[in-house]
């Protein structure tokens, strides 16, 4: 174990933190405002990279396709929430898994029926396609820390966004106060179709900038969905900030775990009991660290206000 | 212990020692202390916000108070969950009404019946044929007025029946100290009237702690009357001292005279 | 139980369905409905058990499924070890789905609402994906079992096809007997109060978590039994008998059925998969069509088939 070695898998685990980031953000939001349980948040993350995917393939250039992403997205997820999220509002969480899970089962399928069952293989831009190096004898591939910048650059946009702006402001006035914004004039369904919307593309955007490094694939929202349930748990529900911490630690912790469990082991275990139990604690890590959190803080690190 | 000293604890029945409780910023409780006698009814009363459903909430268990402690009949219950301190004794009834919306009424309080008697951990044989759970709620509905309603559901009984139920509920679990947190709460002056007149005939057997807002229901039932201003104990005393009192007669009855 | 309700005629005629399709199928020249109704019957005892924490207690578990896994995968992993008795088995099948449930139940009873849902389903992931890294036991491709659950006498052998369907449809009659019982027991009165008033159950002097915790063992034990009669039934155990929308699909049955009924979940098992059996004939495509389906189901009949068939009666 040389610390190059970790140094990388660090740097993976940050970057696997910042797409659960860019998933947790957007479910974070419509659960912390709507109080909405929407597993089809997942959908999106497949549907931006499909959707993203194919304008990259057809123009030729991936920066087109993350571009033009983005308001389809927008559109999606806002004809989503108008059609069918919107009537969930007044019904319980039971009704919200129901309808959602349903939908998930949808978009799977049409997704197959669109694009086929092989899933969609996007390249890397030439452009980002090498690594740097980072000094110390140690190289990275760029297209990774391009997704980090990124991911850390609409961190801090939506963290201005919700906290610093006028959308924002109607955001938490919506929140924490349904009628009260209504009467100050507030178009509350309005609010929350841009806020699906937004999701909905912070999802896709998650979606569409793995694909280089994963390929696009039918269910391929569902694993992270579930990772970013934990995130969320672990942060605390409605919380941005908390989101973000949760998810670089999740982030980290899964994917050293992965690496570097076997051998942590080894140090008092024989070697084959470390190497068949290594992969096994590994990928019940993050889940064993929600459970110790939610042991201590049922709500979670940075719990919502007034819910104390 | 000598007898002497023991009777003084039997005097006691419950005692709250400067508790206090905070929200955030705000302060619900702010070095509060009481002492309920034994058989008296001690109302609470004072302004909206003055924490006395806060009050309510940490004496039975609903709340931990920041500090402070809570004793019931000579014991520290402050550690005690809610559900503790029932089974020892402290019943309490809420506010807003807390009732078994889709159970019918007689189950309500067959429910509370079998909390009375120890653990419900019976897993085989049906509530609804056990004579030990029908006839004591049978029994006490009837002496709350309930008994031709006994298979209503709960949540199609009028608002005052409701408040009824309420009582009920607390009664059945085999109290011998009522905290009772508005009980008039929503009715009109003739339910409010029998509510009175109700409570009059548990005196003799129950402690009570009453929080309310009607003044006459509490002025016809209390033996002795604290007053809460912000979570403070401003004066405590027998309806005719709180009635005179100067500071009171600022805080609180002046305000409603104006 | 009134039988004159539409929702009851109904579920006897399911029942009774039950009891005969090992003489009517192959009679009627489809012999393959015998393994159909087998597997019903299988989902319908997990549905059964999903119900008495969901329906009547109010605890939306989004991991119910694991249960099945984790009854399923101890009779695969004893047998591939050679441990084929089934009074091995079976003991160590309910005290494992019991030891799992506790502390899952103690873990994530301690939450409420949309934190208990997602816990749920966040730890029975865990033992899922532990399920995919045991190279061992056979990671994705789950293991095969190679004998069924040896009772060591002649008169019972689960290799007999006619004794393992009625073993299952008697466990089927057993759980909707045991969770009727314990529904109307003093148990089940606290269950389903702490339901609709948490804080009431507390101010009455019953501690609601241990009450909640002990129904979520129960639920547990009797998911993991339907979990060990699929493995004996398809000699075949993998991880996606626990994967998450198995547990998905398991909230559907319930609901579908008409949830806190206690027939409910047996209809819904019944009609929700015959539905997928039917549809998936028509085209390889169907969850298009299902998919849909589950949501106009969630947005226009919110009392499922119970509520449906009986005029005035919804969920809440």
């Amino acid at each position: 174990m040389d610390y190059v070695l970790v140094t990388e898998q660090f740097l993976n685990g940050f970057q696997l933190g910042i797409i659960l980031f860019l998933m947790a953000a957007g479910l974070t939001l419509v659960f912390g405002i709507m109080d909405l349980v929407n597993l089809a948040h997942g959908s999106m993350f497949m549907i931006g990279a499909f959707v993203g995917g194919t304008i990259t393939l057809v123009t030729g250039s991936f920066i087109l396709g993350v571009v033009l992403m983005i308001p389809s997205m927008l559109v999606i997820g806002m004809v989503v929430e108008m059609t069918t999220l919107r009537t969930l509002y007044p019904r319980d969480h039971l009704d919200h898994v129901l309808a959602t899970f349903g939908l998930i089962l949808f978009f799977n399928e049409a997704t197959r029926l669109i694009w086929g069952p092989e899933g969609l293989v996007v390249p890397l831009p030439a452009l980002l396609d090498g690594t740097v190096a980072l000094g110390a004898g140690i190289t990275y591939p760029v297209y990774r820390i391009v997704i980090i910048t990124v991911g850390l650059a609409v961190a801090l946009c939506l963290y201005i966004l919700v906290s610093r702006t006028r959308i924002g402001m109607l955001i938490r006035a919506g929140a924490s106060n349904r009628t009260m914004a209504g009467a100050l004039g507030v178009n509350i369904p309005m609010l929350f179709s841009i806020v699906f919307g937004i999701g909905a593309v912070l999802a896709g955007l998650a979606g569409l900038i793995i694909t280089p490094i994963t390929a696009a694939q039918i269910g391929m929202g569902e694993d992270v969905l579930i990772l970013a349930f934990v995130v969320i748990v672990i942060g605390g529900i409605g919380s941005i900030r908390g989101a973000f911490i949760a998810s670089i630690v999740t982030g980290v912790i899964d994917t050293m775990g992965r690496s570097f469990l076997d051998v942590f082991l080894l140090l008092f275990l024989p070697e084959n009991a470390a190497e068949s139990a290594g992969p096994a604690l590994s990928s019940m890590l993050i889940y064993v660290l929600m459970a110790a959190i939610l042991f201590f803080r049922p709500q979670g690190l940075f719990p919502p206000k007034g819910a104390g | 212990m000598s007898n002497a000293l023991k009777d003084m604890v039997k005097e006691v029945a419950l005692e709250a020692r400067e508790l206090n409780k905070s929200f955030g910023g705000l302060t619900a409780t702010d070095n509060l202390s009481i002492e309920v006698a034994r058989g008296e009814i001690h109302a609470v009363i004072g302004p909206n916000g003055a924490g006395k459903t806060t009050f309510v909430n940490v004496l039975s268990g609903l709340l931990k108070p920041d500090s402070g402690e809570i004793l019931f009949a000579g014991r520290d219950v402050t550690l005690l969950s809610a559900a503790a301190r029932v089974r020892q004794g402290l019943a309490r009834s809420f506010q807003i009404t807390s009732i078994f919306r889709d159970f019918t009424t007689l189950e309500n309080v067959m429910l509370s019946v079998q909390a009375g008697q120890g653990h419900s951990f019976r897993f085989w044989a049906p509530t609804a044929r056990d004579k030990s759970l029908r006839e004591p709620a049978v029994d006490l509905l009837e002496r709350v007025g309930l008994g031709d309603r006994v298979d209503v559901t709960a949540g199609n009984l009028a608002h005052g029946e409701q408040r009824q139920l309420e009582i009920a509920i607390s009664l059945a679990t085999n109290p011998s100290f009522l905290l009772l947190d508005e009980p008039m709460a929503g009715m009109g002056p003739e339910e409010s009237q029998g509510m009175i007149d109700f409570l009059k005939v548990l005196k003799g057997s129950y402690t009570m702690l009453l929080v309310e807002h009607d003044m006459d229901a509490v002025f016809a039932l209390a033996d002795r009357i604290t007053v809460l201003v912000y979570g403070k104990a401003i004066a405590t005393g027998t309806p005719d001292e709180i009635r005179n009192d100067a500071a009171v007669r600022a805080a609180y009855l002046g305000e409603e005279a104006v | 139980m009134e039988f004159k309700n539409p929702a009851n005629i109904l579920t006897v005629m399911v029942v009774g369905l039950c009891a005969v399709v090992p003489f009517l199928a192959p009679a009627l020249g489809e012999p393959f409905y015998v393994i159909v109704f087998a597997r019903i019957m299988i989902w319908a005892i997990a549905a059964v058990s999903l119900n008495l924490i969901m329906g009547y207690g109010g605890m939306i578990s989004f991991g119910h499924a694991v249960y099945l896994g984790i009854g399923g995968y101890t009779i695969g992993i004893l047998a591939f070890h050679g441990i084929t008795s089934a009074w091995v088995q079976w003991p160590l099948a309910i005290s494992t789905c019991a030891l799992i449930s506790l502390i899952f139940g103690a873990i994530s009873l301690r939450t409420r609402g949309v934190y208990f849902i997602m816990i749920t389903l966040a730890l029975a992931q865990m033992v899922f994906f532990l399920s995919v890294s045991a190279e061992r036991y056979g990671s994705d491709d789950g293991l095969n079992i190679l004998a069924r659950s040896d009772f060591g006498v002649s008169f019972f052998d689960l290799n007999d096809k006619l004794t393992m369907y009625y073993t299952i449809f008697g466990f089927l009659l057993a759980s909707v007997f045991v969770s009727w019982r314990l529904i109307h027991s003093r148990f089940g009165a606290v269950i389903r109060a702490a339901k609709s008033n948490d804080t009431r159950v507390q101010a009455v002097g019953l501690s609601t978590y241990t009450y909640r915790l002990t129904a979520f063992v129960i639920a547990g034990v009797m998911c993991g039994i339907a979990g060990l009669l699929q493995a004996n039934l398809e000699n075949f155990v993998s991880p996606d008998m626990m994967n998450w929308p198995r547990s998905g699909e398991l909230i559907f049955m319930v609901v579908l059925g008409g949830m806190s009924t206690v027939f409910g979940p047996v209809t819904g098992a019944f009609v929700f998969l015959m539905l997928s059996e039917i549809l998936s004939t028509w085209t390889i495509h169907w969850h298009v069509i299902f998919g849909p389906f589950l949501v106009l189901l969630v947005i226009f009949a919110r009392g499922g088939i119970a509520g449906l068939l009986t005029p005035g009666r919804t969920r809440e």
